[in-house]
């Protein structure tokens, strides 16, 4: 799982506890916001230790938290890659009104413009839950993880430059409804 | 390189980000504020930027993992030293065992199965585990064609999940466990009121008979079925167990 990757020398001997387990929050936070529900973040989060344990034998890298991420990461995917293939009925619970998909304001608009119109009065927490996917975890990774560029295009497995617009994308989404906070 | 999101905007935008994210090194840098102090695209970039981050930081939670869930995590790294706990309660019982009647201890040490000494002990452990609320599945169905997808992706190899509802023992879910330094799939079944858990991990060579192991009140058969090692454990009755093995053994 992307072993090689993280592998930037040093780190070697020390045990899952002492060098995993410190990212917990981290893996947490990563996965509530991926999943945006603390029930299925649990799940995840229970998996993806367990792959973590499983894999950590192999892991020779120094970068345990970036290693962990990733392991939150593609669990949270796949969960939810299989979530649309199951479920027929969303899981929506009234706390959980975020999750809906606005429907499109206006067939000419792009996908992302047409969702910052729908939430244009959203707050702005509100308002990154339902950010795609990959914007999500590119602002969450940067502004509540506080991570690289390049540690957020490893984790993410796509291009810098893809980080970038991605990041770039989110904020744009999210300026507006900063915007009208800032000006009470 | 670096293209502007929207037609219109200054194409240095990303540029503006980078450095806001700390990522230009210092002539990068210098260079972009010197476009900026003539460009009104990038200095409201700026602004925008810092607002975001501002209103993040006041309204995103960072959400860290609650106590429950950390003290469950934390066990379940420890495992592989709280399985030798066990077992070493097990090698304890089993010497007081000896010491109270050495027929049936000799008996139960014959069934060990052999070349996996401890991987009995982390069975039973796993299914007492299971057993505490909420442990039991982690996807709730009663067809095999839920349970078996939700494996695929979570192991590298297809389970053998089958459905003996009709006798008598119904597929209640499924789970991931780990045991033996891998992980394993695990099928709940149900029989009455009890639970059947049954583990399966490939295990080469060839077909073996199943072997019976009884401890506390819970029954453990293992066999070899295609290339699959299995585990089944449970507190129904022995011959109840059997009956399930038997049946799984046979179906489709």
């Amino acid at each position: 799982m992307g072993n090689r990757m993280w592998s930037m020398g040093g780190e070697g001997g020390r045990d899952f506890e002492s060098s995993v387990l410190p990212h917990l929050d981290a893996a947490y936070n990563l996965a509530r916001w991926l999943m945006r529900d603390p029930t299925d973040a649990d799940d995840i989060l229970q998996e993806a230790v367990l792959r973590a344990l499983t894999y950590y034998s192999s892991f020779r890298g120094d970068n345990a938290r970036g290693w962990l991420l990733q392991i939150v990461r593609n669990t949270a995917y796949a969960s939810m890659k299989l979530g649309r293939t199951l479920r027929t009925v969303p899981l929506a619970t009234g706390d959980d009104a975020t999750a809906a998909m606005p429907e499109p304001s206006d067939p000419g608009d792009d996908p992302e413009r047409a969702l910052l119109k729908a939430r244009a009065h959203e707050s702005v927490d509100r308002l990154l839950a339902t950010l795609p996917a990959e914007l999500r975890e590119a602002i969450v990774l940067r502004e509540l993880e506080e991570l690289s560029y390049k540690e957020i295009a490893q984790i993410t497995q796509a291009p810098i430059g893809t980080v970038m617009s991605r990041l770039w994308r989110a904020r744009q989404l999210l300026a507006e409804a900063a915007q009208r906070e800032a000006v009470p | 390189m670096i293209r502007s999101h929207d037609p219109g905007e200054c194409e240095m935008t990303l540029l503006v980000q980078a450095d806001f994210d700390g990522e230009l090194d210092a002539a990068q840098a210098a260079a972009l504020a010197a476009h900026r102090a003539e460009c009104s695209i990038c200095r409201a970039a700026s602004e925008s930027l810092e607002r975001v981050r501002h209103a993040l930081l006041e309204q995103a939670p960072y959400h860290r993992t609650p106590a429950a869930l950390r003290a469950r995590l934390a066990a379940q790294a420890g495992r592989p030293r709280a399985a030798s706990a066990w077992a070493a309660n097990w090698r304890r019982a089993a010497a007081s065992f000896v010491a109270g009647g050495a027929i049936a201890a000799a008996v139960m040490l014959a069934i060990v199965p052999r070349g996996a000494p401890g991987l009995a002990d982390q069975v039973f452990a796993g299914h007492l585990r299971a057993l505490e609320p909420g442990h039991l599945e982690d996807v709730v169905s009663t067809d095999q064609h839920t349970v078996k997808p939700w494996f695929d992706g979570k192991l590298d190899f297809a389970p053998p999940v089958k459905n003996l509802a009709a006798e008598g023992f119904p597929l209640l879910g499924g789970r991931l466990d780990y045991l033996a330094g891998r992980r394993v799939a695990a099928m709940v079944y149900g029989r009455a009121k009890h639970v059947i858990d049954l583990y399966a991990w490939p295990e080469p060579g060839a077909n073996a008979a199943p072997t019976v192991l009884e401890r506390d009140g819970y029954t453990l058969i293992r066999w070899r079925q295609n290339g699959m090692a299995l585990w089944a454990v449970s507190d129904v009755e022995r011959s109840g167990l059997e009956d399930f093995v038997r049946r799984w053994h046979t179906a489709p």
